[in-house]
């Protein structure tokens, strides 16, 4: 099978990998690069489980190809906090216990994190729009909206 | 340990238990580095994969692996026959795993392939024939009980039934729970509501996919790495499916993304070790969605009739249910709790609960929550809430004129405690959801909840290190922050601060069985064992101390975090801490660990009371969740957060489940929305908040009082929602989900029948 030479950035760096043409970004982020953070509870788009952010935009790396990746920029969770000082949503996550088993959580943080760079000050209805692409089976999802509007109240203070 | 001890730690005030830190794998939880089942990887590994059934029913004549075996890439293929037989107790698990001369259900596994990449495995399946004698099939409980219906296992003849039937069928066992005299109970009644109710099946959810790495030596020697509830479970239950030696597999539960009661037995994880071991290579199976729905456990569909009788004051006479339930391809639907728990609510006289536990052509269910709980108290809810609707009752007044109360004899079997189902329905009376206004199209519905509760089997090692730090080992895999509760505990009792204890949960190999995370056990059983393993390393801490002093073991007391001398001896040393005694452990009889091992008795049984208002569109049959209340006995919070996080979790899986969530069959008995966009679970958009309440009537059976508040959650949201739309929409809804079509449909029956009102 003809393998595809992919050259990308993930979360600054810049990256090859060779990917399979019927590969996604999601196996080639896993199973190519060793970053496990985006997580497959589908494959479908459903779960939102694997959500990264490509070229600024919010999407789930299951339905994008690996192929698809050349001379883009891919931010992962792995990229979200800066070194040893975590993103404001990610102190937030654990401070209102916004995750019990935790598999989700890697796909709502960047999908919030997406939602915050666009909206800095959004209603709860907006958070839950915003994140209803992205499945929680734990939370009821509570402690979640909670964690992202703190996060937003907080961050528009420190501005 | 004693009784006494237990209930003097219950008046004490508490330092670290109650409050809320930051939970010890959260770091690595919201950056990505925690690993769960199917993000571990090995040197030469190989990839799974299994071929599935696409029968619901069906004679398997032969399988013919020839050419996958031919094929480049592909290492190893397995069927039944490379496990060992079963006789025993795990004799339809191996049948689950891999099917011998019939597939019972569409997804059933057949064959399983190991191959150097995904793209061989795949190409590797389509390889296999097997030759199928396709048969008719059964999906729905009630059809499964028909006298004509298509008989799953030829030898299935009903247990606990006198005289024994003479034919086989698909009812594998009848229960029977209750006492008194039901028909002299209805004869009291003044008002008697009787009805039917469907529920279908849900599936857990979990949104990790079952996914496991298994390799087996040359030298029979196997590790495994899994998501799972109970990975003593899975080693022994593997060990004896591939003829294994206990000791020689060693299993290690990965972080585990969900499991909700369906990662409570296997599925792959066999497959995965037969494969390694026929392959010679490390093999990773990860299981899709799709065969996550058609090929786990969901939890049964049922069918089920109540009657209850009161008189117009507001007392019920008498409580009669038949509960149907359907558990799969295989016997052992959750039916016997169902009945067990149905009127576990209430102080009534005259009872009687049948329960038949049936078979059909669908995956094999598992645990789901507070199993088989659900369903039954949605069809007696929905009917004591009509009851009190046609006494002119207040719901909540109507129950808490006939709830189950210390002393009361449950429909079950044994005598009630100190319960808090009272002081439940009490604080949602007292809520101000139960005063909101309710505008046109909104209904209020109310519904109590019943779970045991369990205790078992279970081992905690908890060592002190010589810099005072804490490792506490726990066999119990944590699924929703249990090791933040368990590191607690040991520092409140150790009185050390609550960053000094590190909890993992160690590998089979590591620490003594313990059972499987479930029945709510975790908090309560594994929270016990931390405890007296504290107390037991204080004992040795206390001697150490004596050592260092030189007087003797019984003159040293612990308080706060320090060894003091006591007796005789009081005032005439400095308070040793635990880090002071822990730095020279060296040289006073090397290291200090604490140790239980116990079968844990007592779980206290938990009551909750929840409140919901919706709103039904009466042109759509859409229905809209406005506000939610859980209020349940936890006992005592260890945590508060995830306390709330259960109750709110297992309160929005409930509205799912009434709302929206079934397994649809086709006529073919294919299971026809096999992933997330057509079996639609919740989103954040579909719910409000969830208010909750933390109730704490502190269980005996428990140092701190603790009770199991997992599941309970999820069982009066099917009833509370019903009674809700049912008010909301002017008909009673009597099947779930009640989805706009069902919801539609019933308003326009009502309307031809002179219109809703009902």
């Amino acid at each position: 099978m003809t393998t595809i030479k992919v050259s990308t950035t993930i979360n600054g760096d810049p990256v090859d990998y060779l990917c399979e043409p019927q590969e996604t970004l999601l196996d080639a982020l896993r199973d190519r690069l060793g970053l496990t953070g985006a997580k497959e509870g589908c494959g479908t788009g459903d779960c939102g489980a694997c959500s990264v952010i490509l070229d600024g935009r919010l999407v789930c790396a299951c339905l994008v190809m690996g192929a698809e990746a050349e001379g883009r920029a891919v931010e992962t969770i792995e990229g979200l906090a800066d070194g040893e000082e975590l993103h404001p949503l990610q102190q937030k996550f654990i401070d209102h216990a916004a995750l019990q088993c935790g598999v989700c959580t890697p796909g709502f943080l960047v999908a919030a994190k997406s939602l915050l760079d666009r909206n800095p000050d959004p209603t709860e209805t907006e958070v839950r729009y915003w994140l209803a692409g992205n499945l929680c089976r734990c939370t009821g999802y509570d402690k979640i909206v909670r964690a992202v509007m703190d996060t937003a109240a907080d961050m528009r203070e420190a501005r | 340990m004693p009784l006494d001890a237990r209930l003097d730690a219950q008046d004490r005030s508490f330092k670290v238990v109650g409050t809320r830190p930051s939970r010890p794998d959260g770091i690595d939880k919201v950056t990505g580095r925690a690993r769960f089942g199917a993000d571990m990887s090995a040197p030469g590994m190989l990839v799974g994969k299994v071929l599935r059934s696409p029968h619901p029913h069906a004679r398997i004549r032969s399988i013919d692996a020839s050419a996958a075996e031919a094929l480049p890439g592909v290492k190893a293929v397995v069927t039944q026959a490379d496990f060992a037989t079963q006789d025993g107790d795990l004799h339809d698990t191996l049948i689950n795993v891999m099917a011998g001369d019939k597939a019972l259900y569409e997804g059933h596994a057949v064959a399983a392939v190991a191959a150097t990449t995904t793209a061989i495995a795949q190409k590797a399946l389509k390889l296999i024939e097997v030759d199928y004698e396709v048969l008719p099939h059964v999906t729905d409980v009630d059809a499964a009980m028909a006298p004509d219906a298509p008989l799953l296992h030829d030898d299935m003849v009903t247990q606990g039934v006198e005289p024994a039937p003479s034919k086989p069928s698909n009812v594998a066992q009848r229960h029977e729970f209750g006492h008194g005299d039901v028909e002299a109970g209805f004869a009291q009644a003044e008002v008697i509501v009787e009805r039917a109710f469907k529920t279908e099946a849900a599936h857990q959810g979990y949104i990790e996919p079952h996914a496991c790495l298994a390799s087996v030596g040359p030298d029979g020697q196997g590790e495994l790495w899994c998501c799972t509830q109970g990975h003593y479970m899975v080693r022994n239950t593997c060990a004896e499916l591939l003829g294994m030696d206990i000791s020689k597999l060693r299993v290690t539960a990965s972080e585990i993304g969900g499991g909700f009661g369906g990662k409570t037995t296997v599925f792959v994880e066999p497959v995965a070790l037969a494969l390694s071991r026929k392959a010679g290579h490390p093999v990773k199976i990860v299981m899709t969605r799709s065969e996550v729905f058609r090929a786990t456990g969901p939890t049964s569909s049922s069918s089920i009739w109540v009657k209850v009788g009161a008189t117009k004051d507001g007392r019920i006479t008498a409580g009669q249910a038949e509960l149907r339930y359907q558990g799969g391809a295989f016997a052992g639907s959750p039916v016997e709790f169902g009945a067990m728990s149905a009127f576990a609510c209430y102080d009534l006289e005259h009872i009687n609960v049948v329960g038949y536990d049936v078979v059909a052509n669908r995956p094999k269910q598992a645990a789901y929550r507070a199993p088989g709980a659900p369903m039954s108290a949605f069809a007696i809810e929905s009917v004591i809430s009509e009851v009190a609707d046609k006494i002119g009752m207040d719901p909540v007044d109507f129950r808490l004129k006939n709830a189950a109360k210390e002393g009361t004899e449950s429909a079950y079997g044994p005598t009630y405690g100190r319960i808090g189902l009272i002081e439940t329905l009490e604080a949602a009376k007292a809520h101000p959801n139960y005063q909101a206004p309710l505008g046109p199209n909104q209904g209020r519905g109310v519904a109590c909840g019943f779970w045991f509760n369990f205790g078992g089997q279970t081992c905690v090692n908890l060592n002190i290190n010589v810099d005072g730090t804490v490792a506490l080992a726990l066999g119990t895999p944590d699924i929703g922050g249990s090791r933040a509760s368990m590191c607690q505990m040991a520092a409140e009792e150790l009185g050390i601060a609550y960053d000094n204890v590190r909890a993992i949960v160690a590998d089979t190999s590591s620490l003594g069985y313990n059972d499987i995370t479930e029945g709510s056990r975790t908090t309560f059983s594994s929270g016990l064992a931390t405890i007296e393993a504290a107390r037991d390393a204080i004992t040795r801490l206390c001697e150490r101390a004596a050592i260092m002093w030189g007087i003797p073991a019984d003159a040293v007391v612990w308080e706060n975090g320090h060894a003091k001398p006591a007796g005789p001896n009081a005032g005439d040393f400095e308070p040793l801490s635990l880090a002071e005694i822990a730095k020279v452990s060296g040289s006073t009889g090397g290291p200090i660990a604490g140790h239980c091992e116990v079968n844990a008795e007592g779980a206290g049984v938990s009551f909750a009371t929840h409140l919901v208002d919706v709103e039904v569109d009466p042109e759509t049959g859409a229905t809209e969740v406005l506000r939610y209340l859980v209020v349940q006995d936890a006992g005592k919070a260890i945590h508060p957060s995830y306390v709330e996080g259960q109750y709110q979790g297992g309160a929005v899986q409930g509205i799912g489940w009434a709302l929206n969530e079934e397994y649809i069959y086709g006529e073919d008995g294919r299971l026809q929305n096999p992933g997330f966009l057509d079996y639609r679970i919740p989103v954040a958009s579909d719910v409000p908040m969830i208010d909750t309440v933390i109730v704490e009537i502190p269980n005996p059976g428990h140092p701190y009082g603790v009770r199991g508040v997992g599941e309970t959650s999820i069982v009066p949201p099917l009833a509370a929602i019903a009674n809700a739309v049912s008010h909301a929409a002017g008909v009673r809804m009597t099947q779930v989900p009640m989805s706009p079509p069902r919801i539609l449909k019933a308003i326009d029956e009502a309307k031809a029948n002179g219109g809703p009102g009902a």
